[in-house]
């Protein structure tokens, strides 16, 4: 694994991995479980670690924050601080969670009025932007909700067998082969049908890793049966004209 | 033909086909200056040739966007116009550029720290990108320390999203939290600065 070079970047922030924790819990935003988050939190920061992902500095910043507002509720209310109107410590945090939701949900009605708008053209210069295909951005995957289905084929592998530690010439190309394949006769697949039974741990990172490069350059395409429901996998249709 | 000859409409008509942006009106009287107006207005002339566009079928709308008015095709031909750009294809903004985008848009004149700190997450290449594509604009810099850029939408946001003028912004959800006009009314700002800002 050490000379694959793969850095896929991570565009969400840490505040949209506890909106996504606090959404798929269904927790209440006004009160926040925080040992309970916290422990979630870290656990996709472990993750992205596995892979290898490239995180932002911030996300280790917030798990500080996360631990300093658990040990600060651990504290009987009196010993917090000398002012008696003392805040709730998780208050900054529910506020900036907050504003952050509401520019999030402007930012759902702005791709609304984009996509209704880019079905109408204008002479002189062209009303939308067009790039050749094969220079898209990477556009957005619903990184933690493809995090979450990966670290439950994890959990279910650890299970079966023991952390292995025997070398394995698995490659990224491999994976990348495997998932083609499988996706191949139907044009879709669920994403754990990807991994085989009782393999091994570095096989299902390099396979999931695969996975992500696939969707990076658009040749395949994550589809999800409402919000947490099971994730599929699917090749994206080729344009023809 | 005599200038005095023409009629206000076709000239109308020809300068809305090939302007590559929306034009005021204000923009349209002052081009047009010297052609006889009958009694209409050019903003019943607007209305007119919108309902002959309408009624005789034709593939064009005039649609108010940016405060100005653009012919624009209709959106069922959007089809067969992407064909004729293929194999490229529409580059959607990313989410991480709408977000951004949509705090630059609601909070207005804005710096990068300032947006920050709502997103949670460096925002530097989203910005440059933003600049890149006009969408927004620095429009001066904040007298604090180290004095830093401010950031404010462009004509092109309006035009970009099919808004006729700031104040068109889809509202924000509201949760008890800050509205839009509270934003605005907190950064000492009205909507039809914002919206003088955006015809510079």
């Amino acid at each position: 694994m050490e000379e694959q070079q793969f850095h896929l970047e991570v565009f969400e922030g840490p505040l949209d991995l506890l909106l996504y924790l606090i959404r798929k819990d269904e927790l209440d935003i006004y009160n926040i479980p925080i040992a309970q988050i916290t422990e979630q939190y870290l656990k996709y920061i472990e993750l992205m670690k596995i892979l290898d992902l490239d995180i932002a500095g911030e996300f280790l910043a917030m798990a500080a924050t996360l631990m300093h507002i658990k040990s600060r509720l651990l504290l009987p209310p009196e010993e917090r601080g000398e002012d008696e109107e003392e805040e709730d410590p998780r208050w900054d945090l529910v506020r900036q969670l907050l504003e952050y939701k509401q520019f999030k949900g402007a930012a759902d009605s702005f791709h609304e009025l984009e996509l209704k708008q880019e079905k109408s053209f204008t002479r002189g210069r062209v009303s939308v932007d067009f790039v050749p295909s094969s220079e898209l951005p990477l556009e957005d995957i619903d990184l933690f909700e493809l995090l979450d289905a990966f670290s439950q084929v994890l959990d279910e592998a650890e299970k079966r067998r023991p952390p292995e530690f025997e070398p394995d010439n698995f490659t990224l190309e491999d994976g990348r082969n495997r998932v083609l394949k499988r996706i191949n006769p139907r044009g879709s697949i669920l994403f754990h049908l990807l991994f085989e039974k009782g393999e091994s741990r570095t096989r299902i990172v390099v396979v999931f890793l695969a996975l992500l490069e696939l969707i990076r350059q658009k040749i395949i395409q994550v589809i999800q049966d409402g919000h947490f429901g099971e994730i599929m996998i699917k090749r994206v249709e080729t344009a023809r004209t | 033909m005599k200038a005095q000859d023409i009629e206000l409409k076709p000239v109308v008509e020809a300068i809305l086909f090939v302007a590559s942006e929306p034009l005021p009106i204000s923009r349209l009287e002052v081009l047009t200056e010297g052609i006889k107006r009958e009694k209409k207005s050019l903003r019943e002339i607007m209305v007119e040739l919108e309902r002959e566009y309408e009624k005789e079928g034709r593939s064009f709308t005039i649609r108010k966007v940016a405060n100005g008015y653009q012919l624009r095709t209709r959106d069922i031909y959007s089809p067969w116009i992407r064909k004729l750009f293929h194999p490229r294809r529409v580059v959607h903004l990313s989410k991480a550029a709408l977000e951004t985008l949509a705090i630059i848009a609601y909070k207005q004149p804005i710096t990068r720290i300032e947006i920050e700190v709502i997103r949670g997450v460096n925002v530097d290449g989203i910005i440059k990108n933003l600049l890149d594509r006009e969408l927004i604009k620095i429009s001066g810099q904040k007298e604090v320390v180290g004095r830093p850029y401010l950031y404010r939408t462009c004509r092109r946001f309006l035009e970009y999203f099919g808004l006729k003028t700031l104040s068109d912004l889809p509202p924000l959800e509201s949760r008890g939290k800050p509205t839009v006009k509270k934003i605005i009314a907190s950064s000492d700002l009205k909507y039809e600065d914002l919206e003088a800002g955006n015809r510079q």
